[in-house]
């Protein structure tokens, strides 16, 4: 039997290009195995090799999202495959959606079998998860071997058309498909269980986990904007020349504020940004690209808004957990409230 | 963060570049921003540019602020 063939996508960070200077990176289309592509290959062993690598760097596929996606599935096609993988992607945001992105694509409009992965958190994964096979990785490239683990096989099952078993058996995220099934044991037996080993404090996994809809209902508008107070806030790591609070590039562990009364403007002496998820090139040459104290204090001064609040939050969102973000923010919110904020405007990268 | 800002009880726009990201999330009221290294300014204009589009996206934030929504909604402005 001949081998399948596969095409790999990845980014320009894992092609070994460049960084975050390299992010804006065109896609471009290479023979043989790329990067991770090595190790997919060695797992594949007989069955699949991967014959082309499509690179696309994040910031250019997330910021021309139709014209990338076009570039690159018109790229996969072009060597007719019969698989195709793209990342892991980890817990790289703009990876995990360009990597979900074309996964979809890929099913969808080529028909050629595909997986990704990623981490639970990465945000492609909650957008992708119910369109295709996402392999559930660890946070960060030190798991790429467990990533293969899991992935290799997995994509030579969808490649064949295999039975996929259910998500905790291979390993993928859940896609939110029931399937029925026997247990080996009856209902009332399992469920006694679950309470014995709860009541010992022991490990146990529930059978029916709560949905998780986390939405929140918008507040009404604000009545008046002239007489309002608006508070700044961003995820892109705004912060005093120096970061004096030593807030992480990524993963951040906690969050800034900052006194800006009587700045009128952010200035490449005066501020920078600790962000290490994307080129910091232009914030720290004018933070207002990010965090716009500038205008703000325009507005303020022409009487379009009442005024601006004296303080504003920062925190690097690269790679931060859902968990740690809602706790900074859930902690600010409510000095914000206390300190008479109408209105906030939250900026990201 | 911005969910938690609403869930405290204050309006809230999220200017970001990856709006199906801000989407997916959750956030209400949304303004597309210019790019993931700079949201808010683009340093292949002039400053008098630059500041000009800043001022239209900012525009469009109260706009959005000041807009009654019952579901997510983007405010999009316009660019070139």
């Amino acid at each position: 039997m001949s081998k399948l063939k596969v095409v790999h996508y990845i980014n320009q960070f894992f092609a070994n290009i460049g960084g975050e200077e390299k992010a804006d990176y065109q896609p471009e289309l290479r023979d043989g195995f790329v990067g991770p592509g090595m190790a997919f290959n060695t797992a594949f062993g007989e069955e699949a090799e991967i014959v082309a690598t499509v690179i696309c760097g994040d910031s250019y596929f997330n910021e021309n999202l139709d014209t990338a996606k076009k570039t690159v599935l018109d790229m996969i096609k072009s060597k007719s495959p019969d698989l195709v993988i793209c990342g892991p992607a980890f817990n790289a945001g703009r990876y995990g959606v360009a990597c979900g992105t074309v996964a979809a694509a890929v099913k969808e409009e080529l028909g050629v079998p595909v997986i990704t992965g990623m981490y639970k958190e990465n945000p492609g994964a909650d957008m992708f998860k119910a369109k295709v096979y996402i392999a559930s990785t660890k946070n960060s490239a030190a798991g790429m071997r467990d990533a293969v683990k899991i992935m290799a096989p997995l994509a030579l099952k969808v490649a064949k058309g295999e039975k996929i078993g259910a998500s905790a058996e291979e390993g993928y995220i859940p896609n939110g498909i029931r399937v029925n099934f026997f247990e080996k044991e009856r209902g009332s037996k399992r469920a006694v269980n679950m309470l014995l080993a709860k009541l010992a404090g022991k490990e146990y996994v529930t059978e029916f986990p709560m949905p998780d809809f986390d939405r929140v209902t918008p507040n009404p508008a604000v009545k008046d904007i002239s007489k309002a107070k608006i508070a700044l806030v961003t995820s892109g790591g705004i912060v005093p020349k120096g970061n004096p609070d030593h807030i992480e590039s990524s993963s951040a562990s906690h969050y800034g504020k900052y006194d800006i009364e009587g700045v009128t403007d952010l200035t490449a002496a005066t501020y920078e940004t600790a962000h290490g998820g994307y080129d910091p090139v232009y914030a720290n040459d004018d933070a207002d690209r990010v965090l716009p104290v500038d205008v703000m204090r325009e507005f303020e001064k022409e009487g379009r808004i009442g005024s601006l609040h004296r303080y504003f939050y920062t925190t690097t969102g690269n790679g931060t957990a859902v968990a740690s973000a809602k706790k900074f923010a859930a902690e600010y919110a409510q000095e914000l409230k206390n300190d008479g904020v109408d209105a906030v405007i939250l900026t990201s990268t | 963060m911005v969910k938690e800002i609403e869930r405290a009880g204050i309006p809230v726009v999220h200017v970001c570049t990856v709006v199906p990201i801000s989407l997916t999330v959750g956030a209400n009221r949304i303004v597309p921003a210019v790019a993931i290294p700079h949201p808010l300014g683009n340093p292949a204009l002039s400053a008098e540019e630059e500041k000009d589009i800043r001022r239209k996206m900012l525009s469009k934030a109260l706009e959005a602020l000041s807009t009654e929504v019952t579901d997510q909604t983007v405010f999009d402005w316009v660019t070139v």
